[in-house]
Parts: structure tokens; C-alpha cells; sequence
């Protein structure tokens, strides 16, 4: 068996004195007393206990009270029943339907190019004038508001269409999804360690394999998870569909000619109605909604986080 | 005040130290160590081996980590630190750390000095200004820094930049230090300038070093303590670890059969 020199012990050199002050000559100075600083991380410390508390607090009575106003309204013939005008006994069935049509064509529109331009940002845009950009662009879009986004694609799709329409809610909505999609698709690619890349090429793979194949596999979860809690944010934006999407009596049936009944914009009706049957209706509509939002952020969180063992 | 030829006093002592990570996989088992004071140990053993575990636990940088415990005792001049009545702030006062990537914080070279300085003791300016440059001695830095004190730390090279955390540490005025690996992430004459650094420190300061590189571990520890599986096989003065271990595991670890 082939055996290794053992390391030489070395014999100590003499320590070499250096020529300015020394520690030794200054020696050690009496402490500050640790009073203060213990006051001041205890001081921290409750105010992030007490911001804490704040910000759980009010999302409690926030979910408390839909939930209680809420539930009086909630039944299985709420959710699958068509809407109806004051007096006559309906559900939110038809505003559920075009919620999840308006909201997954949303999707369908923004998902795939977002992804795209989060690929090229992070991969191959990097740091050059075009990808900074459209960052910045990705940026002021995020800041937009909602509203106008709204108006926006009810002069380019419902004025020359002549009609509201759920095909205009969703480019609305894919308007907003897209930046945030970007985004977070980029900075899931960028925390993929550098070496990652490196290795994939030094193995001859192409920077197209590399990408797709290593880079995108290794940030799947973050980026699935981003396009979810898009998805989510989107869901209940009201102000996008007043001008686009609209409201209808009926069925969505005519997704892509017509107006399409959805939550936010029932919400919006019925909360202003003076009736309180369909104040109680809109109640319940809330509750529905705010419970798929925080189901899609609940799935999101527990089903695609990186696991590490 | 003790000349090295003299049997040192114990610093800290290990005993029966276990220790677990969340999920309750232990990592440590009842290790028994003696550090003596004003002495280098140096710690070396197989990654995985535990040894950076027993090192984090003399300080409780530990306890950051949720789920993180250490059972047994770890002496510090006779006191267990590991007694949840520690006060963590005066212990870490006392043992100070290296750790194995460089780790100056984003301010200047200056202000990386003298900040414990301010925080731990009450000075004036000169005086402040007279401990840096103390310090910057002490870490053998001084004459490469002395005209760039308002540069960014970060700007140094590596080998730079680990000084000046020793530098930082030292300042401190703590009375053990303890070095996770302070040279692994560092160029060969880096490494070999805080080698010297390191045995000079030896003057005033007990001195642990986690190493997983054994010509330093024989190069400038008086005692060498062999860990393996999170158990301590073999300690002694380090001539005797590296030219007569009485354990196979440690001769075989030592000619580089495994590890």
C-alpha cells in the first residue's frame, strides 16, 4: 500500500516583535457596561413582537369577519347556482366559472413569454442596456395601476370589438401578471450558482441545454411558485375587469364576444347594492375568493418548496 | 504569568459533550477535550468528522440555528457555558472566531477594527485610532493597509481580508480564539503568512484551529486532537499525534489512507 511522508513538525520560531503599539503594551481596557445594549435588543425585540402581532392581527379580523358574514351566505347551491337580481334566490356559480376562465386565460396569455424574457434577463440579457430596459419597463408595470391597465385595453380590445368581452379581462390581467412573472423567473435563475452553468458547458452540453435542461430544473419550484402567487394576486383584481370583462346575468358562454360574470366585479356590484340579501350574497363571495387565494398561496408554499434531504 | 516551558493551565475543558442537529441526528459524542491556555490545539480529522460542530459549541454560535443542542458540559476557566444562564453577549466577549470564508463586514478597514473597539469599551478617538493600529499589527496588516484605512474592507484580497477579521478579533480583547478552517479558502502564501500570524497570537491568546490540512495542524499546533465519526480517537502534544499515534485510526488518517 502506497503511504504518505508524515508531516514534519516544525520547531517554533521565535515570536518577531513588531515595531508600532501592541496589544500587549495596551492591554485590555475596562468593558462597557452591557446594560444598554441588552435594553435595546429587549426594545427590538418587542416592537418586532408588537409589528408582529399587528400585522397577524389585522389579517385575523380581516378572514374572521368574512368568514362570519360569509359563511350565512355559503351553501352547495351558492356555488353552483346562476346569479339573480334582488328578491330571487341565486348564487355566484356563473361569476365562479368566468373567475377561473378569465383568470387561467390570463395565464395562458402571460405565463409563456413571461418565462421567456425571465430566461433571456437572467441567461443571456444579463447586464446590457436592453435587458436593464426592460427591467425598468418590468418595473414601472408593476407600479402601474390597476385601473388604468383597465381602461388601457378597453380602448384597444373593447372599443373596436364593440363589446365588453372575458377575453379583454384576461389580456388585462396577463398585462399585470407579466412583469411580476419576469421578474421572479429571473431571480430564480440568478441564485442558480454560477458553476452550475459552468459545469453543464464544460461537459459540452449547448447554453440551450444548459439552460433548459440544468439551470430551469434547478429553479423549477422557485419558478413555479412565482407564476402561482401571480396567478393568485390577479385572481381577485376588480378594477382591470369593470371596463373589460364587466358582468353578465348568465353562464359565461360567450368568453371571447361577450361580458363575463366574475367575483371581483359582484363583489363590487353587490357591496354597493342597497338589498341585504345581495350584500349577504357578496359576503359569501368574498369568502370564496379570499379562500382560493390563500389555497393557491398555500399549495405554492408547502407543495413547491425545495426540499433539501 | 507562565513561560510556554511550563505546564500550562486548562482553559476549557470538554466533557462529555454530545451534540445534536434538528431532526435530532447527533453529531458529537460524549467528547472529553482539554484546551490548555496560551497554546495552539489544533483539531483535524475527516470532513464530516464533527470538529467544526465541537468548535461552534465553545462559543454557542450555535444556538443561532433552531433545533441545534449540545449536551454535557464545556468548562470555560471552570464556568459551563453551556448553562442556559450564560450570558451569551460576555462569553462571546471572552472567545472570539474566525471563520472559514473571510467575513469583513461592508464598511472601511478602519471602522472593521474599531468597531468591536466602540462597541465593547468606552475610548476616545486617539485611543481608538492607537488600538487599530494595535490590532493591524498584531494581525501583521498594518504595513499593507496603513494607507488605505478608508478603503472598503471588502476591496482586500482574501488572505487580506482574513486578517483583518483576526484583526477585528483581536481587538476585542477576547481571551480565546477560535478558527473554523481559516485558511481553506485562501492562496498557499496567504495561508503561510497566517500561519505565522497565528503562532505569534500564540503569545497572548488560546488558540483552537479547525484544519483539515495536516502540515499546518503539525506545523504550528502544540497539541492535536484526532476527531472522527463525532468522536475524539486521539489527543496529545502534536509530535507525538504526527510520529508515534498510538491509534491505528489515526496513523492511517495521518499517511493519508482515508480521509
Amino acid at each position: 500500500m502506497e503511504t504518505i511522508e508524515r508531516p514534519v513538525v516544525a520547531e517554533r520560531p521565535a515570536a518577531p516583535q513588531a515595531d508600532g503599539p501592541t496589544l500587549v503594551g495596551l492591554g485590555r481596557p475596562p468593558y462597557k457596561t452591557l446594560f444598554w445594549r441588552k435594553l435595546q435588543d429587549n426594545l427590538v425585540q418587542g416592537f418586532s413582537v408588537a409589528a408582529l402581532a399587528l400585522a397577524v392581527g389585522v389579517m385575523v379580523w380581516i378572514l374572521a369577519t368574512i368568514l362570519i358574514r360569509g359563511s350565512e351566505a355559503l351553501s352547495w347551491d351558492f356555488l353552483t347556482t346562476v346569479s339573480a337580481p334582488h328578491g330571487f334566490k341565486g348564487g355566484i356559480g356563473n361569476a365562479l366559472v368566468g373567475t377561473l376562465y378569465v383568470t387561467l386565460f390570463a395565464a395562458l396569455i402571460a405565463v409563456p413569454p413571461a418565462i421567456c424574457a425571465g430566461i433571456w434577463l437572467a441567461e443571456f440579457g444579463k447586464r446590457s442596456r436592453l435587458a436593464d430596459t426592460l427591467r425598468f419597463s418590468a418595473n414601472v408595470m408593476m407600479g402601474m395601476p390597476s385601473i388604468v391597465v383597465g381602461l388601457f385595453v378597453y380602448m384597444i380590445l373593447v372599443v373596436p370589438m364593440g363589446a365588453n368581452s372575458g377575453l379583454a379581462g384576461s389580456v388585462a390581467l396577463a398585462i399585470l401578471m407579466f412583469p411580476v412573472v419576469m421578474r421572479t423567473t429571473e431571480d430564480m435563475l440568478m441564485m442558480v450558482p454560477d458553476t452550475l452553468r459552468e459545469s453543464g458547458l464544460a461537459l459540452g452540453l449547448t447554453r440551450c441545454r444548459v439552460t433548459l435542461q440544468i439551470i430551469c430544473r434547478a429553479a423549477r419550484n422557485g419558478m413555479v411558485t412565482g407564476v402561482l402567487l401571480a396567478v393568485a394576486r390577479v385572481s381577485g383584481e376588480t378594477a382591470p375587469l369593470l371596463f373589460t370583462a364587466q358582468f353578465a346575468k348568465g353562464w359565461p358562454t360567450h368568453f371571447f364576444t361577450g361580458p363575463t360574470a366574475n367575483i371581483p366585479v359582484l363583489i363590487n356590484d353587490y357591496g354597493m347594492s342597497n338589498f341585504e340579501d345581495l350584500q349577504t350574497a357578496g359576503w359569501g363571495a368574498s369568502l370564496v375568493i379570499a379562500a382560493l387565494v390563500l389555497s393557491i398561496n398555500i399549495i405554492a408554499r408547502v407543495a413547491f418548496r425545495d426540499k433539501k434531504d | 504569568m507562565d513561560t510556554p516551558r511550563q505546564e500550562p493551565q486548562i482553559k476549557i475543558r470538554a466533557r462529555k459533550l454530545s451534540f445534536f442537529y434538528e431532526g435530532g441526528h447527533q453529531a458529537l459524542f460524549e467528547n472529553d477535550l482539554d484546551i490548555p491556555e496560551r497554546r495552539i490545539t489544533a483539531v483535524i480529522g475527516p470532513s464530516g468528522c464533527g470538529k467544526s460542530t465541537h468548535l461552534r459549541t465553545y462559543n454557542r454560535i450555535y444556538s443561532l440555528h433552531r433545533g441545534q443542542r449540545a449536551e454535557g458540559e464545556v468548562l470555560l476557566d471552570g464556568q459551563n457555558i453551556l448553562d442556559p444562564k450564560t450570558d451569551l453577549l460576555t462569553l462571546r466577549r471572552r472567545v472570539g472566531m474566525i471563520f472559514q470564508k473571510p467575513t469583513p463586514f461592508p464598511m472601511s478597514v478602519f471602522d472593521n477594527v474599531a468597531y468591536p473597539l466602540r462597541l465593547h469599551f468606552k475610548l476616545g478617538r486617539k485611543e481608538i485610532e492607537e488600538r487599530v493600529e494595535a490590532a493591524l499589527q498584531g494581525a501583521s496588516l498594518w504595513d499593507e493597509v496603513k494607507d488605505q484605512l478608508r478603503k472598503s474592507g471588502l476591496a482586500l484580497s482574501g488572505g487580506q481580508q482574513q486578517r483583518l477579521c483576526i484583526a477585528r478579533a483581536i481587538a476585542a480583547e477576547p481571551e480565546v480564539l477560535l478558527m473554523d478552517e481559516p485558511t481553506s479558502a485562501i492562496d498557499p502564501v496567504a495561508t503561510l503568512k497566517i500561519e505565522d500570524l497565528v503562532l505569534r497570537l500564540r503569545e497572548r491568546f488560546t488558540i483552537v484551529i479547525v484544519t483539515h490540512n495536516m502540515q499546518q495542524a503539525a506545523r504550528i499546533s502544540d497539541r492535536t486532537a484526532f476527531f472522527y465519526k463525532g468522536r475524539i480517537v486521539e489527543v496529545g502534544p502534536t509530535k507525538q499525534i504526527f510520529t508515534a499515534p498510538r491509534e491505528k485510526k489515526t496513523e492511517e488518517y495521518i499517511t493519508g489512507r482515508f480521509g
